[in-house]
Order: structure tokens, then sequence, then C-alpha cells
């Protein structure tokens, strides 16, 4: 197999060994836990970073969903724990509030929702998947963690900078990123900000890479592209967005460091700020809008993406049928990536930009309801009169279903430019895309994480919690971002620190103290999560089925705690698709049995 | 083990050498937004134009002459002409290093001309050339990197390695990078 003789480090396993398990007691704590080049070590790595970043996200939305629900009380106890750069008089400042806003976004939609959601997947499944010892690179891979790793420290310490972090938006347009007097955020925050998102996008253009070298080059004798899991489809095409718009956002990031710190003015004209004249002319700030969303909408289906790979392949083996429409299912995979390329603008229909241009980006928008449409098809036509089994992750799998009809359905009027008009920047927009791209891609998260903890850890996550974990998750979702679309078609806008003063607005105050209840509800009820996954690593029901959901993909044709290297033989042969459920009257047949006689066709 | 492994192998391009080639299509991307921020930002006034310096017509011919060099240089590695080798890859870290100060005299050029590149009453048009010319300039340092730890694999004593799959790798990067510049200079020197 190619893809040993590029493992050439005998050290850490031998493949022609039947007991290389034996082998493994000379890695030291440092190779084995810390700069691991295992794959399934590094996976590990993200999903608990990308945790732990979950936390401090949604530990960030509660603080500001408290200043919104309740903008009248104070918080005493918040300023002595917090102090006075966030919370003044009880009341968190209008400066912390754009600061957790805007870094509520970062971490969510980058550091949990990339890194976390395809660092650990991507990581974890493709070598398992498609029957490879490691990745293309094992030692690139490691890079990619810790380049990560290091982007995570450096946005963690802006938190704790006198400034406050970034306060400018997710999304950081210029001039509040570019010039270090437009507000405090923009001081040193904004300085970490970027350079731990230039860390960032090294980590993922390094995993991108090798997502894709591997994919294509190292799957198993018989594992052709048509007989690879859909999860690896996604998982691929994910790779391969992320390697063709990162550097774009990395170009844009140059100009504006160029911008900051050089004095040029690529991005910047006219500016009057505090009284004083810039000497800049001639900039364009809509041109860091054009290279910013040139990543920043192919990277929601950065973001989706995975979840849907996941979801599909957790749907097949819980209803213990073949997908439907498989070919379909790779072809809007295809076409979504194309099409999300070609799509940038219409997050700039408010910007002055041509109507023409407009209507053009109107038709490609509309256009990606078709395979997302047709994805939906499938997944329903999949659970169409199978014989389903509500594990937790088939829960999680489903509510992604749910959420993504839901919030998919808004996003048709949004990509409308004209509709757009009335609801660009406001509630309407968040809650289409939380429900379309952050819960659901969540619940795609969370499906992946109960379907391959036993493949993970060799135990079993504890399902009480789990499905408690799951209705207040989905119930509460719902409960939060439903009502946010009557706010935004009143014309509520986004970003507000205080909306009690305007009187169109008031008759929301009672809204909103809800939603922000529910906000609480739902964090709280993921320590559940938390609980149940930290606890059950070591405590957890010991797996004894090395095939505990009865599948058909590779991943369960390796011992319960697979080494360093994934089998302790040679690497299974694969005869058949991943999707033979209830065939010839067997209720699964794994990839790797031959083909028999007189076995009838799929 | 490698050869005997990969002979029953049909012929496919070694895993390393793939992701050279994904990393090279990442790389066109970086460029390709900056190019068209380029005509995006011409177009929309305030713009004034730069004479292209001299100096980046010669720094062309060089890294041109050192995308030769480093051919011959894998072929002498290939037939296994160890000297042949040895002189070629010099040659080629020598040429990239020149490179390298040409681009750096170009822009000393451009400033002696009385073009502010940077800072305030600089204009795009010039910072551009800075960020585009500079960025390619830190690939090509980057290569020269790579081609002096293959000058080094070659100067050592200890061990003669007849792998070629490093420094094809080197050359491969070597000729994109040269491809690249010659893009660049056909965009900014006449398309502008």
């Amino acid at each position: 197999m190619s893809n040993e003789a590029v493992l050439h480090t005998p050290s850490s396993y031998a493949v022609h060994d039947d007991h290389a398990h034996d082998h493994h007691h000379h890695e030291t704590f440092i190779t084995k836990y810390v700069f691991s080049q295992d794959h399934k070590m590094i996976s590990k790595q993200f999903l608990i970073t990308g945790m732990v970043w979950a936390l401090i996200g949604g530990l960030l939305s509660v603080l500001f969903r408290l200043q919104l629900g309740y903008p009248d009380s104070k918080f005493p106890w918040l300023q002595d724990l917090l102090g006075k750069f966030w919370v003044e008089d009880g009341r968190i400042t209008a400066q912390a509030y754009y600061a957790l806003v805007t870094t509520h976004g970062t971490v969510l939609i980058f550091f949990v929702l990339t890194a976390g959601l395809s660092g650990t997947f991507a990581n974890f499944l493709i070598p398992l998947q498609i029957g490879a010892r490691d990745m293309a690179s094992p030692f690139m891979n490691m890079l990619s963690y810790w380049f990560f790793f290091a982007a995570s420290c450096v946005m963690f310490s802006s938190l704790f900078v006198e400034t406050g972090p970034f306060s400018g938006g997710w999304t950081a347009y210029p001039p509040l990123s570019a010039l270090g007097q437009a507000s405090p955020g923009s001081k040193t925050g904004m300085d970490l900000w970027l350079i731990s998102m230039a860390l960032f996008v090294v980590s993922t253009l390094l995993g991108g890479l090798n997502y894709v070298a591997t994919v294509l080059n190292m799957r198993t004798k018989g594992m052709s592209m048509t007989r690879l899991p859909l999860t690896i489809w996604a998982l691929f095409f994910t790779a391969v967005l992320g390697i063709l718009t990162f550097p774009v956002l990395f170009s844009g990031f140059i100009l504006l460091i160029f911008d900051r710190n050089f004095g040029t003015s690529f991005y910047l004209s006219d500016l009057y700020v505090n009284g004083t004249v810039l000497p800049n002319e001639g900039g364009s700030a809509i041109l860091y809008q054009h290279l910013f969303w040139f990543l920043a909408h192919p990277e929601v289906y950065i973001v989706m993406l995975p979840a849907m790979g996941m979801v599909s392949e957790i749907l097949s083996i819980n209803s213990r049928k073949p997908i439907f429409g498989y070919i379909a299912m790779v072809g809007s995979l295809f076409a979504i990536t194309c099409l999300s390329l070609l799509v940038w603008a219409h997050h700039m229909f408010v910007t002055g930009l041509n109507p023409f241009l407009g209507s053009i980006f109107v038709l490609f928008t509309l256009l990606i309801a078709v395979p997302s449409a047709i994805k939906v098809f499938n997944w329903l036509t999949t659970l169409w009169r199978g014989n389903i089994r509500f594990t937790p992750a088939m829960m999680f799998a489903i509510g992604f279903v749910s959420l993504f009809i839901s919030g998919g359905l808004t996003g048709i009027w949004l990509g409308n430019s004209a509709l757009d008009i009335h609801l660009h920047d406001t509630y309407f927009n968040i809650a289409h895309f939380h429900l379309v791209m952050g819960v659901a891609s969540f619940f795609g998260m969370f499906a992946g994480v109960y379907h391959w903890y036993p493949k993970m850890y060799g135990r079993q996550l504890n399902n009480t919690l789990a499905y408690i974990h799951f209705w207040v998750t989905m119930i509460g979702a719902y409960l939060i971002f439903w009502p946010m679309h009557y706010e935004g078609l009143a014309g509520m806008p986004r970003r507000y620190y205080d909306y009690s003063i305007w009187e169109s607005f008031k008759q929301f105050a009672e809204l909103n103290r809800f939603i922000s209840t529910v906000v609480i509800i739902v964090f709280a009820t993921q320590f559940l999560f938390l609980f149940n996954f930290f606890y059950s690593i070591f405590k957890g029901r010991k797996a004894t089925n090395p095939n505990p959901w009865g599948a058909n993909t590779l991943e369960w044709t390796t011992p319960i705690h697979p080494g360093h290297g994934n089998w302790p033989g040679e690497i299974p042969e694969v005869h058949r698709w991943a999707y033979d459920y209830g065939k010839d009257d067997r209720e699964f047949i794994p990839q790797t049995e031959p083909v028999g006689a007189n076995e009838s066709h799929h | 083990m490698m050869t005997a492994v990969r002979s029953n192998q049909p012929k496919k391009l070694h895993p390393h050498k793939f992701t050279l080639w994904v990393a090279m299509g990442s790389i066109c991307m970086m460029f390709a937004a900056l190019t068209s921020a380029y005509i995006v930002k011409r177009n929309q006034g305030i713009w004034e134009d730069v004479s292209f310096p001299k100096m980046f017509y010669y720094s062309t011919v060089v890294i041109i002459i050192s995308s030769i060099t480093i051919h011959i240089a894998l072929k002498a590695f290939k037939a296994r002409e160890r000297n042949r080798y040895k002189f070629f890859i010099t040659l080629t870290v020598f040429l990239g290093v020149l490179f390298a100060l040409l681009q750096w005299i170009g822009f000393k050029e451009l400033t002696n001309s009385g073009i502010k590149l940077l800072g305030a009453g600089s204009n795009a048009a010039a910072s551009f050339l800075v960020v585009i010319i500079g960025l390619h300039t830190l690939h090509v340092l980057g290569g020269i990197i790579a081609l002096i730890v293959a000058f080094f694999r070659a100067f050592s004593k200890k061990t003669i390695n007849y792998n070629t799959t490093s420094i094809e790798i080197v050359a491969t990067y070597w000729h994109f990078v040269d491809l690249l510049w010659i893009y660049l200079f056909i965009f900014l020197a006449w398309i502008k």
C-alpha cells in the first residue's frame, strides 16, 4: 500500500505484526497525548479544544442575552466576577456588549464549527472510513492542530486585554477594524484578532491539504470514489472549499494589516475620526467585503457540509435502509460546493451594489435551494418506511434535518435582493443563519459525537442524559430563534445594545426576556452533555461490540481500541458501497464482504 | 520496503507531491484574490499609475534561468551525477537569492524616483506592488529554504540519498514560483 510507504515510522506501529498493540508501551505521554501524529488523537484534540471554545462562545452569548433580555436589571455580582470593563454599575457596558457579540461570532464560526467540527471528524473519519493507516502527512496534521491551538491562545488572550477584545463584528469590516483610534476594541484586541485568524487560516489550510490528499490518494484496495461513504464526500468537499477560499480571506487580511500598520489606503478613504482628518485617500471598504465574503459565504458550507455528510450516514444506518439517491447526494454536494463560490455578494445587496450584478447573485443564491432540496428529499425518503432506531445520534440527525428545513426556507427570502432591503441586518437574518448553519451544524456535531463516541473512546455515552440534552436543545433552539423572525420582520435591527429606548421595539421587551431565559436554560443543559462526555471517557459503559450500531463502514472493522495504524493486520479490502442495509434479508452487509454469486443488484 | 511495496500499485502520485499540487492551487487562489482586488481597486479612481522598475525585468530573467538550472539539477540527480547535481543546485540557490535581492533593489528604485509605497500619502497602486511582489518574494524565500536543505543534503558526507521525491517536490515548487512570477510580471507590467 502506498500509504504505508509514506508512514515510514516503524516505531509507532508494526504493520505486519498481529500484536501491534503490544509495541505501543514505549510511546511517551508527550508523543501519545500532546504532540501526537495519530489522526485519532489529533481529532480528539480538535474536539476537546472545540468544546472548550463552544463553552466560552456560548457563555458570551448568555452574557449579551442578559443585556438584551434584562436591560433594566443590575447584576452587581457579575461586576465582581468580570470587572469594570465588562460590567459597570451592574450593567454590561456597551463596549463589552459589542466585544461579546464579535467574539461570540468569531469563536463559534471559526473555532467551533470549522476547527471543532471538520477538524474533529475529517481527522477521525477520513483515514478510518477510506481504509488508511493515517493521513497523507501526519506531521502536517499535527502542525494543523498546533496552529489552531496557537490561534486559540491568542484569541483567548484578547479577552483579557485592557481595551477589550475586538468589537467591530465578526466580519471585521474596515474602518472599524483598520483604525486603532476608531474604538477601544480596535486597538490591541484587533491586533490579536488578526494574528489569531492568520494562524487559524494556516491551520485550516494545513488540515485541508491533508484531507484532500488523503481522500484522493490513500484509499484502500477496492475503495473507489463511488464506494465512499457520504461523510467522506462531504468532508472532501469541505476541504476543497477551505483550500479555495481561505487564501482569499488571507489576502484580504494582508491588505487589512497593511492599512492598520503601514498606513496604506486599500480600504480607507476620506475619514474623520474624533475630529482629525486622516490622510488616507482612495481606498474602498467594499473591496474588503468582496474579499471577506468570498471566503465567508463558502464558510457557511464549510460549516454545513460535514454535518450533512454525517447526518446522511447516521440516518441510513439507523433507518436500516440504504441512503436514498447516493449519486444525487454526491451530486448535490458538488453543486452546493460550486454554487457557494458564486454567491458571496448576496451579503452585500445593500452596499450600493449594481442592481444588475445583484440580480445575478440572486439567481445563483436561489439556485442553491435546488441541491439543498434534493438533500432534504433524500433524507426524508431514507427515513420513509425505515426500521428506525432512535439512538441519540439519530435524534440529533433528525433534528438537523428539521432545523435545516426551517432555517433554509428563510434563506429563500433573504436571497431576494428586494426583500433584503427590508430584512438585511435584522433579527430575521440572525434567526435564519443561526437555525440553518449554527444550530443545525451543532446538531450534526452532536450526532457525530454520539455516534462515533464508542469508536473514539471504546465506551458508550449515557443515553438518558443524551435524550434530555436532545429535547431541551431542540425545543430550546426553536424557542430562541423562531420569535426572532417576528422581531426581524418588524424591522428590529441586529447588533444594537439596548432596544428599550426605541418606541417601535418596546413591544418586544417581554419576548426578548423570554428568549434570554431560554438561552440560559439551553446553555445550562449543555453541561449535561459535557458531563456525559468527560465522565464516560473514564467511567462509561465499556463497548463490547466492535460494531455497536451494525454499520457497514470500515471504521467498525478496527479493534475497539485501535492503535496508531488503525488495523493490527492488513488493511481490509472493500468490495461494495457503504449502504447495503436490509438487502437480501440481511440487516447489514459490511463493505469488506465480497459480493456473493447470487446476490441481487442494488 | 518502499520500492517493493510501491511496485505492485498502479502508478500513483506520491501523496506528498499531490499535497504540493493542492497547496499550489491554494497559493494561486491567494494571488488571484490580490490581482482581482487590484483590478477592482484600479477601476474605482484615485489611482496613480506607477512605472514598472527596470530591475524587475532583470529579476524575471534571473528566475527563468534558475528554473532551467534546477531542471538540470534534477536530471543530474536522477542520472546520479553527483557533482553536476551539486553544481547546479548551488547555482539555483545563488540565483534565487539574487532574484530576491533584485526585487529589493527594484523597490529601492521606485522609492528613489519619488513614489511613496507605504504610509501617509501613499497610493494603493504602489502599495499593491509591495503587497503582491512582497508576498511572492516570501514564497520564493520559502523555496530558497527548501533549496538550502537540499543543498546541505547534497554536500552531506554521512548519507547519500537516492530518493528523488523530495528534490522533485522542491523543483516543482520552484517552477511554480517562477510561473507565478511570470504571471504577476505580465499582469503588473503590461495588463495592469
